[in-house]
């Protein structure tokens, strides 16, 4: 996926939407902060999730980081490759390394979400 | 973070050239990793690795009784060492628990001197402990933490950069140490480390550090030296079940508790605590420092630790362990019978999974087995 067909939070997610399915992952400069990811901890499938709450957690060698939903719904499918391969989300976090797929349940959620170049400007502005 | 107040050592410029991330650590800024933690870890266990942990402080006592009032202030016997040697030890604080835990150099035993190297956060408390129990003891007690820095170059393959350094060092086993210079200034160089490979530590001047560690970056280059972290250090230090003050010791565990009972020498004819070990070896343990490895998911400190419904402790230090590549950790468990294998669960974000005990170390490296040592 390329970066400029994603919507990003915030909180370092970002957010492929095609009608109500959507695919969550986290940045590469998210990835990047984190350091070598040894561990993610999958949401269920079917289990709900709300927006801006805990859906999975990554984890680095030394610490443990929450992702959240960029939008409520419900999740359909979770990358089980990475039980295996944590390290894809280091690899390749915006292809391989995707995290989750969900169904949105209320689209009009992700209207706040930043496009990439909003993106990039806030990475940048939150680094000083 | 407000890194105006954090004290800084005399090669954090040079940590930060080489690309350190640097973090706050116990109000010292200091590089959690360079390139990676994984990446940092495996040099050190297969190749070598450079760190800067100026932070650790160097108490000296000197005098006529500074090995009498040494072996009074350690667990471990410190009198019986002969110049060169060292030993690890506690400092028994009279009560159930440690002041702190060292390493003792003898300089030079007949003209009485000699080199404790203590923890960061504790070298203050140190230098008054050994200050409020010096009374009758003919020594001098300094504490020089702020005017050496020091950099620790561990791996299997520092042997081969210390040919080129310090040779003479290599004479001695590990726990050993050499007085050395480097550009004129004094330095010591002792066979030690935290990260259960062979390895070194040099203690400096300030003045002089920064070069050391260039000239440590260009001997090692063959051999894949890379610097290291704060982050693969403790990665380093629990695979090999070294303790970290403040976490898995502290002044109200004591050695026995810790699991690190061959320390404490009852030989000894008078040293502080004594009695306190005596009457804990008699009655046995309430608690033990135990290890547990996890099957999925990875423990982090604090987590709660149940053996068969019952919560018997909480982990005072856990990882991701890249050498067994699943979650590691130590706790003080109540249930103290238990055996390597045995069932446990660890209590992560609110979910109980498996783990099984597991023998500390984790890890054995080339600390563990016979070291090279020089003709």
């Amino acid at each position: 996926m390329k970066p400029e067909e994603l919507k990003y939070t915030k909180t370092h997610e970002w957010l492929h939407i095609s009608g109500d399915a959507a695919v969550v992952g986290i940045s590469d400069h998210a990835q990047h902060e984190m350091g070598d990811i040894v561990f993610v901890d999958l949401p269920k499938v079917g289990s709900k999730v709300q927006k801006e709450k805990q859906a999975c957690v990554v984890e680095s060698v030394k610490s443990a980081f929450d992702i959240y939903a960029p939008v409520s719904g419900e999740i359909t499918e979770a990358n089980t490759k990475l039980s295996d391969e944590p390290a894809l989300v280091n690899q390749s976090p915006l292809e391989n390394g995707w995290l989750f797929k969900m169904k949105i349940s209320a689209p009009a959620e992700a209207s706040d979400l930043m496009d990439w170049n909003a993106y990039q400007e806030f990475v940048k502005t939150a680094a000083h | 973070m407000n890194t105006q107040t954090l004290k800084k050592t005399a090669l954090n410029d040079t940590c930060r050239k080489y690309g350190g991330k640097m973090v706050d650590f116990h109000g010292w800024e200091l590089p959690i990793q360079f390139e990676g933690i994984t990446k940092e870890h495996s040099a050190v266990r297969n190749g070598a690795g450079m760190f800067d942990v100026s932070h650790m402080g160097q108490i000296f006592v000197t005098g006529k009784d500074a090995a009498a009032f040494l072996d009074y202030v350690n667990a471990n016997d410190v009198k019986k060492l002969q110049n060169n040697q060292g030993c690890y030890s506690h400092l028994p604080n009279g009560r159930k628990g440690i002041v702190d835990d060292v390493i003792n150099f003898c300089l030079d035993q007949a003209g009485g001197r000699y080199l404790v190297i203590v923890n960061a956060t504790t070298s203050s408390k140190d230098y008054e402990w050994f200050l409020g129990n010096s009374s009758g003891f003919d020594v001098k007690i300094e504490n020089r933490s702020d005017d050496y820095s020091m950099i620790a170059l561990q791996g299997p393959k520092t042997i081969e950069i210390m040919k080129r350094f310090e040779p003479v060092i290599l004479k001695f086993g590990r726990f050993c140490i050499v007085e050395s210079s480097f550009k004129g200034e004094k330095t010591f160089v002792s066979r030690t480390g935290y990260t259960g490979e062979d390895g070194f530590e040099v203690t400096a001047p300030h003045k002089v550090i920064n070069e050391i560690w260039e000239k440590f970056a260009e001997l090692g280059k063959p051999y894949g030296l890379i610097p290291c972290g704060l982050g693969s250090r403790d990665t380093l230090r629990l695979e090999s079940g070294y303790l970290l003050y403040g976490n898995d010791i502290d002044d109200e565990h004591t050695t026995y508790e810790a699991n690190y009972g061959w320390v404490v020498k009852l030989k000894k004819e008078k040293f502080i605590g004594k009695d306190i070990y005596l009457k804990q070896k008699e009655e046995g343990l309430k608690v033990k420092l135990t290890g547990l490895a996890t099957e999925t998911g990875i423990p982090r400190e604090g987590c709660r630790v149940f053996a068969g419904g019952e919560q018997i402790g909480a982990l005072q230090s856990a990882t991701y362990s890249p050498t067994l590549k699943k979650g590691i950790g130590v706790g003080y468990f109540t249930k103290t019978d238990l055996k390597p294998g045995d069932e446990l669960e660890v209590e992560i974000r609110d979910k109980k999974v498996k783990a099984r005990v597991h023998e500390v170390p984790f890890h054995k490296g080339t600390a563990f087995g016979k070291v090279y040592i020089a003709q």
